[in-house]
């Protein structure tokens, strides 16, 4: 619904406010390439002409009011008991009201047609997505501090950089295996929380071929700041290249393998995986990553038949006690108030100077990486 | 001494708990040592620990705690804003091979403070102290309803800053982000003393807090003078209430959450961990029942200092008094149900965004409607362009950009874009600075008066509202900018060079807010030192048409000989309308409570509390938490509490004032 048809209202946009495309910057929100990030773009640019309609006039007159009832200005009226007017009243309630009902019908429509979740219709102005066309799914891991994507029906998987073929519809499905990220390629589409024990979607597709950057949104320590990903868009045919050469160069990624890359590692050089293991997604999100660590889903399937119809039926033997899992890597750290004295350990004060070569960068899963340590 | 000797009476704290091995931090440590022994020299020198004591830390007057609430917010704001310049200089610098100078350990500390610090240290004590000061005068009372409760919840809050500030010479901040975000800031990933300082100082605080909104409430609804009803109640004291009321909603929710991510670090809880049934994601939505209704905690009690002084400096009624109010209460009970729309992208489904997106817009109709009104304020007035007037047409210029990007960032679709980027991070500066930090510069030199009998010094006022206000502009715009260029916040370093020029106008931007602070600093001193050519002696300096001004400045402790009738809104310009005669004669003894060093007691040992559980000193924080109890229990049976002003004294006063004034004895 928000196709470059206003164009008339961008150009008001454009004069209205030109600090904001100063220069002809890089302003990816603002010229993306993919047409979920266009539809938002089209949406913001309509948003702010509609509020523009009140925010300016209020905007001169109180420049205006405040000049022409100035003291020094001997031609003004003077009304001191002016205090009350109902049609007044009745205009400054009601013009934002129009403003704010217009906007909460572009809001609710909006909000429905481009939800993350909701898989594309089409894959540009006009251009429905045909029947026939299966969209590509990647899975995304939130790492600690990288990015980990798996092509099931590919086969393969990559940290730190993204390929995608243009024009056609990806199903993102993006889980992390410890801080809350967002998972943000502003050409592409806007951001979604990339959330431990969590599993949220993101339907998109990128119109034009080209290299752009992800990011994360949401601060997760201290190799956030370097936790970014290249975007490639690649054309249909050339992609189908682009996997061969990854498939090409070898590398596994298997269960044992995804431990040490889950450990924290900052500036995380591009891996490449010529194969992959299947249902490793599954496995992170349900917490079991290491080996022998029970699956969270299968504790609560457990937990169900358990409880179902005997409410104190718990304590089938072998089994760890009620909805948990362990932590994903390692045990549960031993709260402070069991701590024997030995066990406090010392409260730094570190604020070294800047290391400019930090070791995560060729050694992931350092344990130098860790914030603690 | 073995080791567990030691661990067992210092708890973690050790040699490396202290920056020794920095020398930038260990100088300014020292530094800041030498300036903390030179004042307590030369109040010692001056003999004035007494003087301080008595008259000032113990006191339970209104006005003396509303300034040291206001004091207590300008010193924060110097160390919050130290942090801001920190940040801006990194971020200006650290591009492509050059990491700019300070290390992520350091950098994520610094937003950390910068973010707590200003909010809970600088905004609330500011808007809290201008209350205190000016509500009880406002609707004609002698003190609050409580007046120990009021100096106990000051006492709590500056121990809560004072915790905070420990923590930047022994170990260290939170590294967590100003909310500190669960899985995060859990045990797991955040096991240093930061995390544990955080929560320990706004816990304390937050008990301050909630205890002055009580306070704050009780007082506006039962100690009104007589006449005053609720729609004669001049608009600051209105949005206060609102305020208050907010507060005391949303305070037990945060300090609940906190609580709760106290337990999962201290006895291994799980309620915000990622394992073992946690679920982090209720961590924020707590502290978003409370983070976003606090938002407009804090920018209410600003638009009603906008309000009192759009009417005074154009010469007129408020426009529109009834539907400023109205206005008021709708934010208020609107304010409770938009805070999921800081986190629309974790993916609750469209319903749910289109309700809260929604609704977060339909606030922007009052708000709406009140700028409205203060425009026609203006209109078909005579308006005086004093520094106050000043900071509300900058107000007015700036604030309403920032409401329509808030707007824009509560269109769901539209925030999937710009949430958790600069330019959301722009957007929360321009509503903060241009409606809160204006406000609260607005009402300190609109009421600087009212308190200390001198005006502030109107050229240095005017340099630091000029350093403000396009200092904001300069710094903000860019940033504005970078966020539509897809750069996310918190970020340490970048390697695109083509973000660099906006962030050195940012860090430009700020040296000139700088100058703002300095500006405002210096119209104090300047205003002090020529205290006598900016003295008034009449207590009505601005020509006001509200309570406050129809007493002394600064006011005597019992503020009015007699309580004030009340006829109209603006009480004052009726009665100076109407020809209004101080009273002569016929004075009575006036009963007021008495000075207490309970509060300061209470908020000692609180803060003995908070140092040792953060630093696992479990004796310390026993003999604390036992202490506070039985100094709280004793002080119930303390009946000692009020005090008589006898008649001949008031007399006197009254007599003095009325010789300055020219009306004789």
């Amino acid at each position: 619904m928000f196709d470059p048809a206003f164009s008339p209202l961008r150009r008001a946009f454009a004069l209205a406010l030109p600090l904001l495309l100063l220069g002809g910057c890089d302003a990816v929100v603002m010229s993306p390439t993919g047409d979920v990030a266009l539809q938002q773009r089209n949406l913001i640019l309509f948003s702010v002409a509609v509020m523009l309609l009140i925010i300016v006039p209020v905007m001169v007159l109180t420049v205006l009011f405040a000049w022409r009832y100035r003291r020094g200005n001997a031609n003004k009226v003077y009304e001191p008991d002016f205090d009350h007017s109902t049609t007044l009243e009745l205009v400054i309630w009601s013009c934002p009201l129009l403003i704010i009902i217009a906007l909460s019908a572009v809001t609710w429509t909006s909000t429905h047609l481009l939800d993350p979740f909701r898989p594309l219709e089409r894959l540009a102005p006009g251009v429905p997505v045909p029947s026939d066309m299966k969209p590509l799914t990647v899975e995304v891991i939130a790492l600690d501090w990288k990015w980990l994507f798996i092509y099931p029906d590919l086969g393969i998987a990559t940290v730190n950089e993204l390929a995608l073929p243009v024009n056609v519809p990806v199903r993102f499905a993006i889980t992390s295996s410890d801080q809350f990220n967002t998972f943000y390629a502003p050409t592409l589409a806007g951001m979604i929380y990339a959330m431990p024990t969590m599993r949220s979607e993101l339907n998109a597709v990128l119109n034009k071929p080209g290299d752009s950057w992800g990011y994360s949104g949401n601060y997760s320590g201290r190799g956030y700041s370097d936790m970014r990903f290249k975007l490639r868009g690649i054309e249909a045919a050339d992609f189908d290249r682009w996997v061969a050469e990854v498939k090409a160069a070898g590398g596994i990624l298997a269960l044992s393998n995804l431990v040490e890359l889950v450990k924290p590692s900052e500036r995380v050089p591009v891996m490449r995986f010529a194969s992959v293991e299947q249902g490793l997604f599954d496995r992170t999100l349900n917490r079991c990553v290491e080996p022998g660590k029970p699956c969270m889903v299968d504790l609560m399937r457990r937990d169900m038949e358990t409880d179902r119809g005997h409410a104190h039926a718990h304590g089938v033997p072998e089994m760890p006690p009620g909805r948990s899992a362990e932590p994903l890597i390692g045990g549960k750290p031993k709260p402070a108030l069991e701590k024997v004295p030995e066990e406090k350990g010392s409260g730094p004060n570190v604020t070294a100077p800047a290391q400019l070569d930090p070791r995560g960068a060729l050694e992931p899963g350092s344990a130098h990486n860790r914030d603690h340590q | 001494m073995t080791d567990i000797h030691l661990k067992t009476i210092f708890g973690r704290l050790t040699w490396e708990s202290f920056p020794i091995h920095e020398p930038i931090l260990f100088g300014t440590f020292v530094v800041v040592l030498l300036l903390g022994l030179a004042i307590v020299g030369a109040v010692t020198w001056y003999r004035l620990w007494g003087y301080l004591w008595h008259e000032w830390f113990t006191s339970v007057d209104h006005k003396k705690i509303g300034i040291m609430y206001v004091i207590l917010g300008i010193i924060m704001l110097l160390r919050g804003f130290a942090d801001a310049l920190m940040m801006r200089a990194q971020q200006a610098i650290a591009f492509g091979a050059n990491e700019g100078y300070l290390p992520a350990h350091h950098y994520d500390q610094i937003f950390t403070a910068h973010g707590t610090i200003m909010i809970f240290f600088v905004a609330i004590p500011l808007v809290v102290g201008i209350i205190n000061f000016v509500m009880p005068l406002q609707i004609g009372a002698r003190d609050v309803a409580f007046p120990f409760l009021n100096n106990l919840s000051f006492w709590l809050t500056a121990a809560g800053a004072v915790l905070t500030m420990v923590s930047l010479f022994v170990g260290e901040f939170a590294r967590t982000g100003w909310l500190s975000y669960a899985p995060l800031a859990g045990l797991a990933y955040s096991p240093d003393t930061g995390v544990d300082y955080y929560l320990w100082s706004l816990q304390i605080a937050g008990v301050g807090t909630t205890l002055s909104a009580i306070n704050m409430v009780a007082t506006i609804i039962k100690m009104r003078a007589p006449g005053m009803t609720m729609m004669k109640l001049p608009v600051f004291c209105w949005t206060a209430l609102c305020s208050n009321v907010l507060a005391i909603a949303i305070f037990p929710a945060l300090t609940a959450a906190f609580f709760l991510l106290m337990l999962d670090r201290y006895v291994g809880t799980n309620f915000f961990t990622n394992d073992l049934g946690g679920a982090p994601m209720m961590y924020w939505n707590m502290v978003w029942i409370w983070g976003h209704p606090e938002v407009y905690v804090l920018v209410l009690p600003a638009f009603g200092i906008y309000s009192e002084i759009t009417s005074t400096f154009t010469g007129k009624r408020l426009f529109g008094y009834s539907s400023m109010v109205y206005a008021t209460v709708v934010i208020t009970i609107l304010s409770y149900l938009v805070w999921l729309h800081h986190f629309f992208t974790m993916g609750a489904g469209p319903a749910v965004n289109s309700f809260f997106g929604i609704a977060t817009m339909v606030i922007s109709i009052p708000t709406g409607a009140k700028i409205f009104n203060w425009l026609f304020t203006m209109y078909r007035g005579d308006i005086r362009f004093e520094l106050p007037m000043m900071w509300v047409v900058a107000f007015m210029l700036t604030f309403v950009v920032g409401g329509m990007t808030g707007v824009l960032l509560a269109i769901p679709p539209a925030d999937f874009v710009l949430h958790n980027s600069l330019f959301l991070v722009a957007h929360f500066h321009n509503v903060i600075i241009g409606g809160v930090v204006f406000g609260l510069f607005a009402g300190m030199v609109y009421w600087f008066p009212k308190a200390f009998g001198f005006k502030l010094d109107p050229f240095w006022g005017k340099v630091g509202f000029w350093g403000w206000v396009v200092g904001y502009w300069v710094a903000w715009t860019p940033i504005y900018v970078v966020g539509l260029m897809g750069t996310a916040r918190r970020v340490r370093h970048f390697d695109d060079p083509n973000f660099q020029p906006y962030f050195v106008i940012a860090a430009i931007g700020a040296l000139i807010i700088l100058v703002g602070i300095l500006g405002f600093v210096m119209s104090i001193v300047m205003g002090f030192v020529n205290r006598t050519a900016l003295r008034d002696v009449t207590g009505d300096p601005w020509d006001g048409r509200t309570l406050e001004w129809s007493t002394a400045s600064p006011p005597p402790a019992y503020n009015f000989a007699f309580l004030p009738v009340v006829h109209d809104l603006d009480a004052w310009y009726d009665m100076k309308s109407r020809g209004y005669a101080r009273p002569t004669g016929d004075f009575r003894p006036i009963h007021m409570p008495r000075n207490t060093g309970t509060g300061v007691i209470l908020a000692g040992l609180s803060l003995s509390l908070g140092f040792g559980m953060v630093w696992y000193i479990w004796w310390l924080a026993a003999l604390s938490s036992l202490a506070l109890l039985a100094v709280a229990v004793g002080h119930t049976f303390d009946f000692a509490r009020d005090t008589f002003i006898p008649a001949d004294v008031v007399a006197a006063t009254e007599v003095k004032r009325r010789t300055l004034l020219g009306q004789g004895g």
